[in-house]
């Protein structure tokens, strides 16, 4: 495989007395959807953690674009190009699609909003995503429905040319029609030449859309391996035993 | 043709934003028509410029208090000192100057950046030490009624001989200039609108809302018209004597103030950082806003418009008394915000809806009063129509949640 953008290896973090992450090994690619799946407790949401500089772990390498980085707090991952999508989706009700995008880094002309200059830029992400469905982009994200909000998430992620986006559960509160569309946002973004991590507890979702499988189990990277080598079946086990057949010497 | 379907298109999605619950200033609107209406059929002085001159200097203090509180309500905060606040900021101010002999324009930005600073104070405990901001403006309610009484001693007034200060509630602009200030007023207003709308086009953005703007601007212009040519007639009873007439001092005053804090909220990114704690302040910090600041940053601004509002009391009192800014004040001014349509909710809000609160407040006050209703009755009309727009408020969150 080609080098990956992002490379974490023999990450360790502990809580206390708890052992949260052992010696865990990650990569992500470019242009690849890397799923990473496991059962509640494994350490998924510590190892997203870390990467996006929410906490630091006390041992480990960090590779971004094969040079050693340090990540000590969420605005160095996001100088990286690091973007993270919460499953809470942190978006303000009461504002539209444009503020929402831009919350937090808005396009100025002197003290002023440079309203127009956002709305063109947050309209050419959503045309670039294949974004079709919002009828209109000053409409306030209250009356939006899931899979519209999840898209307005993902579409402020990657506005600022980020290389990666992590993406927490992003179909676990739809339905079957706005699945289906998140997914093939999901896709887009892989397409688009992003490393995408998709955090899920949905294996159809993963098989769907993944390049590559990262299974946890209790702290330790049980196997990333490419999604067509492995079943369904294969990736129950690794989650719920922390071994498959199927799979050992696969990877380290 | 298209014309045709832009103006139904955007009066159709005019009308569903309403069904969808974001009514906004429409329901007070509607109520200072209905208002205006009964007063007027009952009252035969209500309607007349006397009497509209009348109304717009009682009801100019608690609008400018309601026009601070917006910002805090913004946030889904409350502060219920800041009637006290302007006691606080009038004692101050009138002390400067008539007891220390200092000029207005020393003493008025003195007293201003005192209600800064006592806003700021109150920020702090609600933003660093998360103490709920309706506990802690119950106390600093009390302790500013302390310091008042403190100020001006138990039972004294001390009065205020400043004519510049006096002037703001007791002047008018002469009939020229006040035709000018309208005028210039209704350009300005104009122009920034026509303005916003070629950027956008400039920029390849469509637009359907233009002639919606064109219409409400037509109607916002022709009232600002008429209610300068009301203000312009004679309005003394003994024009020999006393020549009353244009627009009172104060009036200006208010729409400095609008425009200022109208820009703030809508076109910095501080305005919108501070609907976005309003609407979701864990979602606004993720984003990187220092939420901490926006929430002190409210208060200090509502304190400075308490101030403000107690430079105004004090030109009508021509005096600072311990009761200055206090009894129904502070619950005017937060009915006059939330009857104009502010959320006390957080997140959803506009200054222009402090004024109309404040107007429709002020309507039913003064109607009340020339229809000879005693106040025991006016405060209990004045709670029902507070509690109406509450209620509304209520209701159209749920319609906007309900989707």
């Amino acid at each position: 495989m080609a080098t990956p953008i992002l490379s974490l290896r023999q990450v360790n973090k502990s809580f206390g007395p708890v052992h949260v992450l052992k010696d865990v090994n990650f990569d992500a690619y470019a242009g690849k959807v890397t799923a990473l799946v496991g059962d509640n407790g494994a350490g998924k949401s510590t190892l997203i953690k870390c990467i996006a500089g929410i906490y630091t772990p006390e041992t480990g390498e960090f590779l971004f674009e094969g040079n050693e980085v340090t990540i000590a707090g969420p605005r160095d991952a996001t100088a990286l190009g690091i973007e993270i999508v919460y499953q809470d989706l942190a978006l303000c009700d009461n504002l539209d699609i444009v503020h929402n995008m831009f919350l937090g880094r808005e396009e100025k002309s002197g003290v002023t909003l440079n309203e127009s200059h956002m709305e063109s830029l947050a309209k050419k992400t959503l045309d670039g995503l294949s974004v079709r469905t919002v009828k209109s982009i000053r409409q306030k994200v209250a009356s939006l429905s899931g899979g519209q909000r999840q898209t307005v998430a993902i579409a402020r992620a990657v506005l600022w040319n980020s290389k990666v986006v992590i993406l927490d559960e992003p179909t676990a509160a739809l339905g079957v029609a706005q699945t289906e569309q998140v997914l093939k946002l999901v896709r887009q973004l892989a397409d688009n030449g992003l490393a995408v991590i998709v955090i899920s507890h949905n294996l159809n979702d993963v098989f769907q859309v993944a390049d590559n499988i990262a299974a946890m189990y209790l702290g330790t990277m049980a196997a990333q391996v490419e999604k067509k080598s492995v079943s369904p079946s294969d990736v129950v086990k690794l989650i719920t035993t922390g071994k498959s057949e199927a799979v050992s010497g696969a990877t380290k | 043709m298209s014309e045709q379907i832009t103006i139904e298109k955007s009066l159709r999605d005019w009308a569903s934003r309403v069904k969808a619950g974001q009514v906004g200033a429409l329901p007070a609107i509607l109520g200072l028509l209905v208002l205006c209406i009964a007063f007027s059929s009952q009252s035969s002085v209500f309607l007349t410029p006397g009497n509209f001159a009348n109304l717009l200097t009682q009801a100019a203090a608690i609008t400018v208090i309601a026009m601070g509180l917006v910002f805090v309500l913004l946030l889904g905060e409350i502060d219920l000192s800041a009637g006290y606040a302007a006691g606080v900021c009038g004692a101050i101010l009138v002390i400067m100057i008539t007891e220390m002999d200092f000029a207005w324009y020393v003493a008025l930005p003195a007293s201003i950046l005192a209600g800064v600073v006592l806003g700021a104070f109150i920020g702090y405990l609600v933003a660093q030490l998360r103490i709920p901001s309706f506990v802690v403006t119950l106390a600093t309610f009390l302790a500013f009624q302390g310091l008042l009484l403190l100020l001006v001693s138990e039972g004294g007034t001390i009065r205020i001989e400043d004519p510049t200060i006096l002037a703001v509630q007791n002047k008018n602009l002469p009939v020229s200039a006040s035709w000018i200030f309208f005028a210039l007023t209704a350009g300005v207003y104009v122009l920034s609108g026509l303005w916003k709308f070629a950027r956008r086009r400039k920029a390849g953005l469509i637009d359907n809302l233009f002639k919606f703007w064109l219409i409400k601007t037509a109607i916002l212009v022709s009232l600002g018209g008429l209610a300068t040519l009301a203000l312009t007639v004679e309005r003394s009873n003994n024009p020999d004597l006393v020549s009353l007439r244009g627009i009172p001092y104060v009036v200006p005053v208010i729409l400095v103030l609008l425009v200022g804090a109208t820009f703030v909220l809508t076109r910095t990114s501080f305005g919108l950082h501070l609907y976005a704690v309003g609407g979701n302040a864990e979602a606004a910090r993720r984003a990187g806003i220092n939420v901490k600041m926006v929430r002190i940053s409210a208060f200090m601004i509502c304190s400075g418009f308490a101030a403000v509002a107690g430079m105004i009391f004090v030109s009508r009192a021509n005096s600072i008394s311990p009761t200055t800014g206090g009894s129904s004040t502070l619950l005017y001014a937060v009915g006059a915000a939330v009857i104009g349509g502010t959320s006390l909710f957080g997140g959803k809000g506009k200054v222009s809806d402090a004024i109309l609160g404040g107007l429709v407040v002020a309507v039913i006050d003064n109607g009340m009063a020339l229809l000879g209703y005693p106040a025991g009755i006016k405060f209990m009309v004045t709670g029902g129509v507070l509690l109406l727009s509450a209620s509304i408020d209520a209701f159209s969150r749920r319609g906007a949640t309900a989707t």
